[in-house]
């Protein structure tokens, strides 16, 4: 097993190396000015980074996906637990909630900024609502599934409510907290960028629709590689860790 | 360490619903403080519904419980070995029996880990043991409590052989040190003979208390011959008993 495990991981980190290797060779294949080579992507990130708006343009980008992320688990992990414990809202809310997972991003982008003008709130809260009703629905998902089995338990030792809260309710809780919180993120990703490009005066999607006016392929893959190396960056520090420490029970000893 | 309280039952009817057949009707007992009542009877008779009404678990039945004159929610409550383990399984073997009650304190949660042998699978979570060592550990939870009620819930059911006997002798220890009053449900009447002070057998529909058997000899005490002999009450009892009903 330990050895499979130390092959599993090699691949692992093997595997961002290859792709951009893949994109090398494909790039020398190919035209030049239409699809450049890593390196020439690489120099170009650090003058955008240095002598450009590479930066301030990421900083605001993460701050709107950051606060509409946390926006919409918030109040999709609330509803969710409402509608999985509460039957007849769970009946009532059940058909909008299935409008709501449907509902195409860019027409809520699109009536949000019609309603509320270019603006930040626009653009975060179209983002809350694209969001919410995948959270809510996960959420709600795992509150059915909550084994009455440890609420009885927690009867039988006279536990206070606080107790089962972190005893029985959060522990059961959690794994489709993350769940939610990692197909969120990942839905997040993509149209934060998309209503950046829709309207608003930064950010990478912003930038990267400018490029696309002049067709500037180089700048457009260096903001996209700066974004996911973003991306990746929370993926592999943040949420993996956090899966690993909260579902530390469910998994193998490593 | 002080003796367990006393039982006054009397319940008129059990039922699930109010238009569902009753599970349970007019058993009225008394049960003495330390003492060990086992109470048999086939499966579905509602033998685990008896023991989550006396643990205040289910409080929608006509009749009352009394547990040393304080109904079962008022009353301390008691340690309680469910019919399947149902330890946290987001918590660690040594952080599940120190959740026992309203939590108890390293020092405890490891003495009752001494008792059951887990000592060694303190660290580990419940899926890393054995079906047996589980019902050990749910067992340590129960006596971490150190309540004066010990309810057990098929302690020993789908345990091999050799392991009811290890887990008896473990029950029968714990008796004799702390003496709590002591409900222990099973549908092995090898288990009653070996551990009980009293018999209940369970039958009908809805079930009643057809059989009360006092079985003399402290539980301690008690050697093989006794065991066989009271086996043979009990076996008799059930035989004479229920079969006409059923
Ligand atoms: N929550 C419930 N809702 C409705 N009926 C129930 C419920 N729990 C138990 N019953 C019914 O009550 C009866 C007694 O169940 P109970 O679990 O007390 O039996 P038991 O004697 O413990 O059986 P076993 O030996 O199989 O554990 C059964 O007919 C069962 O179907
Ligand atoms: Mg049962």
């Amino acid at each position: 097993m330990p050895s499979a495990q130390r092959h599993h991981r090699f691949l692992e980190l093997a595997s961002i190396p290859l792709l951009l290797l893949f994109w090398q060779v494909l790039a020398m294949l190919m035209a030049q000015r239409l699809f450049p080579t890593p390196l020439a992507v690489g120099a170009e990130l650090i003058h955008l980074a240095t002598a450009e708006r590479l930066l301030p343009d990421l900083g605001q980008t993460l701050i709107r996906a950051g606060l509409g992320f946390f926006l919409a688990m918030v109040l999709g992990t609330a509803l969710g637990l409402v509608l999985g414990r509460v039957r007849s809202l769970d009946r009532l809310f059940s058909g909008w909630l299935i409008v709501g997972l449907n509902l195409p991003a860019i027409v809520v982008a699109i009536l949000f900024y019609i309603w509320l003008g270019l603006t930040e709130t626009a653009l975060i809260s179209a983002v809350v609502v694209n969001k919410l009703p995948l959270v809510a629905a996960t959420i709600r998902e795992g509150v059915r599934n909550f084994a009455p089995e440890y609420d009885e338990l927690a009867r039988a030792m006279r536990w206070p409510l606080a107790r089962r809260l972190r005893l029985v309710f959060i522990p059961q809780l959690m794994p489709f907290v993350l769940a939610a919180a990692r197909t969120g993120l990942s839905l997040i990703w993509k149209i934060v960028l998309v209503f950046e490009v829709l309207g608003s005066d930064g950010g990478v999607g912003y930038r990267v629709s400018l490029f696309f006016q002049f067709f500037d392929i180089t700048s457009i893959l260096a903001y996209t590689t700066a974004f996911i190396a973003v991306v990746l960056a929370v993926e592999y520090g943040l949420l993996r860790p956090l899966e690993h420490k909260v579902l530390k029970w469910r998994a193998d000893p490593a | 360490m002080a003796r367990g309280p006393s039982l006054n039952l009397s319940i008129a009817e059990k039922r699930y619903a109010t238009n569902a057949a009753p599970v349970l009707a007019g058993i009225d007992l008394t049960i003495a403080p330390g003492s060990v009542t086992a109470i048999l009877g086939p499966s579905g008779i509602g033998k685990s519904t008896l023991l989550r009404m006396i643990a205040g678990l289910d409080t929608q039945f006509s009749g009352s419980i009394q547990i040393d004159g304080q109904s079962p929610i008022d009353a301390p409550p008691p340690g309680f070995v469910f019919q399947d383990p149902r330890l946290l399984p987001w918590l660690t073997v040594l952080d599940n029996i120190r959740t026992a009650g309203q939590g108890v304190d390293t020092a405890t949660a490891l003495s009752a880990l001494e008792r059951t042998g887990l000592t060694s699978a303190a660290k580990l979570y419940p899926r890393q043991l054995s079906g047996g060592m589980q019902r050990r550990a749910s067992l340590a939870r129960a006596l971490a409590m150190s309540s004066g009620l010990l309810i057990l819930d098929e302690p020993f059911v789908s345990l091999d052989r050799a392991l009811v006997g290890e887990m008896q002798d473990l029950v029968a220890e714990i008796i004799a040190a702390d003496q709590p009053t002591t409900l222990l449900v099973t549908h092995m009447p090898e288990d009653a003979a070996r551990l009980a002070d009293r018999v209940l057998i369970l039958a009908g529909q809805p079930a009643k208390v057809v059989a009360d058997i006092h079985l003399p000899s402290p539980v301690i005490f008690r050697d093989r011959k006794d065991i066989t002999s009271h086996l043979r009450t009990i076996e008799g009892a059930i035989g004479f008993r229920t079969r006409p009903e059923i």
